[in-house]
């Protein structure tokens, strides 16, 4: 969980920068993307150790799910809650969601198969992303789902460490806030995209 | 009944080291083929059973908690004794012996004492090697502190929780040969009979508290570790399932109970809140290195807040009697002292039965003298607690303290090698009665308890067991065993059928009230003989009037302590009867009769002996045995703290 | 607050309703209710259980049958859920050690037994934790065999480390971690257990083996998973911390590894 976590959370970062680009203006964004397809083999390296550890974390996740279920035997009548975070709390349900919107993206701008009214971009990535969120509720989809990806973060990184035998009772407070501000810097990165197209900022 | 003590010849310091070259042993390959029980996990019992099953034998061990870690030994706080000199301020072997006797009033068995002393110092290293946290210099030596008035720093201790660690060292052994295969555990089972064949000890009766299935076990030799009997005063600060069951059952089948009277009174205990109290909370001693306790002068200020009351109107009743060792005096005077000015009608705190039964220990000097911040670091865990339980903050008023049940120095009566009258029945730690006397000190315990568990039993039970041979175990098919489980049937099924009116606590607290008041802190004639007469008459009402509820044959705690307060009754009347029958005052006995203005005065020349109680069957009076106590090398003296 | 006053002076006491589970083994059990006046302020919480069960015998009914032994915060044997809450309300005390003046006159008093598919109920609030002691069993020891103890101060051990060791010793194993956490997992337990021998010197012959034998008996006792909610450090009567897991976490990543390369598969470091 905790590895494929880590990769997974790295990922993302590399995502979010690349997509900054789209502020770099068209040319950058779409000379990003001509380089990754031309350097196919890096591609589809890093997609296949991206495959694995989705598939990974998602296996672990549900074992995990199932296995502390059964382990709780119910549980009190009357749960009580003195510290568990609601990051932590709903780590099952924001990933849940934030996989039903990675099928939605991948189904979006990688295979570029829905909510594109059936048009071709070609190589002009930039033209897609711009067109692809200019229609609200796809934004807003996003923005929501990216939230949830920053609640997810802010547990999962922290996570992370502790599992990693990383953490202690000095640096669990400051992991944590590193966590959290981890998780606003992607959320907010991705979310800034979707946004500037609604606001007209990205033409 | 014979009692031979069976001490080794020689000069005392060689005793031990005599005896042991001389105790047989059971070859390697034999020793599996012997069974051995113990019965408590506590730390003599642990420690015996971890020790036993390293050397090969098979054993089983018993307890009545739900694992074996929970044994009372884990309530200690203080520490652990060792004559190990670390600190380099004159202690030796000898000196602890010395003291240890001393603070027993002269009422231990000599050579019992010296070997006490003599292993203490492995005690330490068995425990270290084990992983005990004890605590520690900055550069890296064991700690050491003076503790219980004693002249020298000779206890170690793991913060406030030295016997928890040391039951957790023991526990952890006792846990690795449970892994290996080596030991049985069996938790939730109470020991309800032993079985005698042909007067030796070949097994147990047990009652499985979960299932309530009643079974046999048989062995070539029984180990009883079972504690002390504090719960007979109804509040002490031993745990709920403390019982004398077990050492009681054995009495019954012929084992002879040694003074029973000496018991001992801890005097700073959180003061009784009222009637519904289950519980008295013992609070280190160490309190009182700081503490200063006093009580009005007047009457009439007792129900005044503490703050009200002007220092001249207080009487620090401690450093007026004893100006030399004052707050710090030992731990039986302190008590009494207490218990004399509350009498007088001078005690604080709520009223209870019409009297307020509880005295001041002030740390506003030291807290004037030291700061707050300092007092904090020294006793924080300590006032945390307080003000935990009472609801009040030590730091702004007086802590309030009464003294209470704490630890019995009696116990099944035991030869040099710890085996009782009955061949076969080894008994170790607070069930026994070897070493403290008429009092035990500070941070003894511990070390009484281990030292019996890793360093006596499993030399002297092997020696016993060497003498049995092979042949020498029966079945539980035997007719003697057929015979135990039908009497444990019957007494359970019996005490369910009562089906009367009060519960098995009320009996508890009844008894309780009986005991502490006529055989506490200060007992007379005329007391005693009417506690025994009351305590016939609790235990005739118990029979014809208690109500268990639930069945036998899941969990059932009345049906559990309704057995216990039944031996407790049986057993607390022996107790007044040792306590009437020793006149005279010494150590954790007091006969008011018998004193020096306030001070125990012994009669070393009518009861230097332990005496030793001989069941003589239901609804009698026990017999009184003697055994003389012959000190080689001691020179009897009398105790003086003024 | 104030309801009443009881025989001794001044003393406040609670009307209390309670719900109180009541099971049998082996069968499902149920919450039953019931009223209790007068429980004074100063009783603790097994001491207001007790007059409950005085109450019942007095009406011929069975008692609830709960698990308690030393009534000082020290023996681990007390084990309900209050309210939702292992222990009750109050952080950092076990159940023995809550007092009444915790509670609200006319409050309702949810009392459960832990609940945790590792800790079978036995009847009413006593549970079985002898997974705990299974995990012990298989390596929550330093193996010293009686008599072979060198001389203790041959072991030199800074006051830091003892220091350290001592806090995760504190653990009284009464179980609290596992009822409190969402996922039933015994992580803090066991993380007490392990650190306590494992940063001790004595305790490194053996380390790589105790670490996996206790990980290895406590995943097949049937505990959950640690996601590190926290729980467990916030109702632990000790306070022992999440620290402990994460050196747990280290030491078991470490010996893992070094199982893995090692020439037997085994781990390098064993015991007997």
């Amino acid at each position: 969980m905790a590895l494929s976590g880590l990769i997974l959370a790295g990922f993302v970062l590399g995502h979010m920068s690349g997509n900054l680009l789209m502020f770099q203006g068209e040319g950058a964004i779409n000379a990003y993307a001509q380089w990754l397809h031309e350097h196919a083999g890096l591609l589809w390296f890093s997609r296949s150790i991206l495959i694995i550890s989705v598939l990974a974390h998602i296996w672990t996740g549900i074992l995990l799910s199932l296995e502390n279920r059964a382990a709780r035997a119910g549980g009190p009548a009357t749960e009580a809650t003195r510290q568990a975070t609601i990051g932590s709390r709903t780590m099952p349900y924001s990933g849940m969601v934030i996989l039903a919107f990675i099928v939605f993206h991948l189904l979006h701008f990688t295979f570029r198969a829905v909510a594109l009214n059936g048009v071709d971009y070609g190589d002009n990535v930039y033209a897609m992303v711009v067109a692809g969120f200019s229609s609200k509720a796809v934004a807003l989809f996003y923005m929501i789902s990216l939230l949830l990806l920053c609640l997810h973060l802010s547990h999962g990184v922290s996570s992370v460490f502790q599992t990693l035998g990383l953490r202690n009772e000095r640096w669990r407070g400051r992991l944590d806030v590193v966590a959290l501000v981890y998780g606003w810097v992607i959320a907010l990165g991705f979310i800034s995209i979707p946004l500037a197209v609604l606001t007209g900022c990205l033409k | 009944m014979k009692l031979e003590s069976k001490i080794p010849a020689g000069p005392l310091a060689d005793k031990w080291n005599n005896h042991k070259a001389k105790l047989r042993l059971v070859s390697p390959a034999n020793r599996r083929k012997y069974h051995v029980i113990v019965v408590g996990s506590g730390l003599a019992g642990s420690a015996a059973a971890a020790s036993f099953a390293e050397m090969g034998f098979q054993v089983s061990c018993f307890c009545y908690q739900d694992s074996p870690r929970r044994a009372h030994s884990i309530a200690a706080q203080g520490g652990i004794n060792a004559a190990k000199n670390y600190q380099n301020d004159g202690d030796s072997v000898r000196r602890l012996f010395q003291d240890t006797i001393k603070g027993g009033d002269y009422r231990a068995r000599e050579a019992n004492v010296y070997r006490l002393a003599q292993v203490s110092t492995n005690i330490i290293d068995q425990c270290v090697a084990q992983g005990v946290p004890f605590a520690r210099e900055y550069g890296g030596l064991l700690a050491n502190r003076s503790f219980g008035g004693a002249q020298v720093s000779r206890t170690f201790y793991a913060r406030g929780q030295t016997g928890q660690q040391l039951l957790l060292g023991a526990y952890s052994a006792l846990s690795r040969q449970i892994g290996l295969g080596a030991v049985k555990m069996y938790t939730r089972h109470e020991m309800l009979d032993l079985v005698l064949i042909d007067g030796k000890a070949k097994g147990i009766v047990t009652r499985d508290l979960v299932t309530g299935a009643v079974e046999s076990w048989a062995s070539d030799v029984v180990v009883v570790c079972t504690g002390g009997y504090g719960n007979v005063f109804y509040l002490s600060t031993n745990a709920q399932g403390c019982n004398v069951t077990a050492t009681f059952r054995a009495h019954r089948r012929g084992a002879g109970f040694a003074n029973p009277c000496y018991t001992q009174i801890h005097p700073t205990c959180i003061p009784v809140h009222g009637e519904d109290q289950s519980k008295l909370t013992l609070m280190s001693e160490s309190l009182r290195n700081d503490g200063r306790v006093w009580v009005p002068k007047n009457t009439a200020d007792c129900a005044k807040p503490a703050a009200e009351i002007p220092e001249e109107a207080r009487d620090y009743f401690l450093e007026r009697k004893y100006p030399s060792y004052g707050n710090l005096a030992p731990r039986d005077i302190a008590s009494r002292a207490a218990k004399e000015v509350c009498d007088e009608g001078r005690g604080v705190g709520q009223v209870i039965d019409g009297q307020r039964l509880g005295v001041y220990l002030d740390f506003s000097a030291a807290i004037n003298r030291l700061g707050e911040a300092e007092i904090r670091t020294r006793y924080g865990n300590l006032f945390d607690m307080y003000e935990n339980i009472t609801g009040e903050n030590a730091y702004k008023q007086p802590m309030r303290i009464f003294p209470a049940v704490h630890y019995t120095m009696g116990g099944l009566w035991v030869d040099y090698n710890l085996q009782s009258n009955i061949p076969g029945l080894f008994v170790g730690g607070e069930a026994n009665f070897s070493d403290h006397g008429a009092n035990r000190l500070g941070a003894s315990a511990l070390m009484q308890g281990l030292a019996d568990g890793y360093f006596v039993l499993p030399y002297t039970v092997s020696d016993y067991l060497a003498g049995v041979g092979l042949s020498g175990r029966p079945t539980t098919e035997a007719p003697e065993f057929k015979a135990a489980v039908k009497e444990v049937n019957e007494r359970v099924s019996k005490l369910l059928a009562v089906n009367g009116t009060k519960s098995p606590r009320y009996y508890h607290k009844a008894l309780g009230k009986i005991t502490w008041e006529k055989c506490g802190m200060a007992r007379d004639k005329a007391g005693l003989e009417g506690a025994i007469r009351d305590l016939q008459a609790l235990r005739k009402d118990f029979w014809e009037n208690v109500k268990v509820v639930g069945t036998g044959d899941q969990l059932a705690p009345e049906l559990e302590r309704a057995g216990r307060v039944a031996d407790f009754l049986d057993f607390g009347i022996m107790m007044c009867l040792d306590a009437l029958t020793r006149e005279e005052s010494c150590g954790g006995h007091f006969r008011t009769e018998f004193q020096d203005a306030g001070e125990a005065k012994r009669d070393d020349a009518q009861y230097a002996h332990a005496a030793v109680w001989e069941w003589q069957g239901e609804g009698q009076l026990p017999a009184r045995h003697v055994e003389p106590l012959v000190y080689e090398e001691t020179q009897l003296s009398t105790r003086s703290y003024k | 607050m104030v309801h009443g006053k009881s025989a001794h002076d001044g003393e406040t006491t609670l009307a209390l309703k309670l719900r109180v589970w009541r099971q049998s083994r082996g069968v499902p059990g149920h919450f039953e209710e019931h009223a209790l006046a007068a429980v004074p302020t100063s009783a603790s919480f097994l001491e207001m259980m007790d007059m409950l069960n005085e109450q019942l015998i007095r009406a011929g009914q069975d008692t609830f049958a709960f698990d308690h032994d030393c009534r000082e915060g020290i023996c681990g044997m007390c084990s309900m859920t209050i309210n939702g809450m292992p222990h009750g309300p109050l952080p950092g005390v076990t159940t023995c050690q809550l007092h009444m003046r915790n509670f609200r006159d006319g409050e309702t008093i949810t009392v459960e037994p832990w609940r945790a598919r590792a800790f079978p109920v036995i009847k009413d609030l006593a549970v079985n934790r002898s997974a705990f002691d299974k995990v012990i069993q298989a390596g929550g020891f330093i193996t010293a065999r009686v008599g072979s103890a060198p001389e203790a101060n041959n072991t030199l051990i800074g006051k830091v480390v003892a220091d350290e060791a001592m806090d995760a010793a504190e653990c009284i194993g009464c179980g609290a971690c596992v009822a409190s956490c969402k996922n039933g997992s015994a992580m803090l337990f066991v993380g007490a257990k392990i650190n306590h021998l494992n940063i001790l010197p004595q305790g490194q012959p053996e380390r790589d083996r105790r670490t996996l034998a206790m990980v290895k008996t406590m995943d097949e006792a049937g505990f959950g998973n640690c996601t590190n909610y926290g729980e467990c450090q916030a109702h632990c009567p000790k306070s022992i911390t999440l620290d402990v897991i994460a050196k747990l976490n280290r030491d078991y990543l470490r010996a893992r590894v070094k199982e893995f390369f090692s020439s037997t598969g085994k781990p390098s470091k064993g015991g007997d």
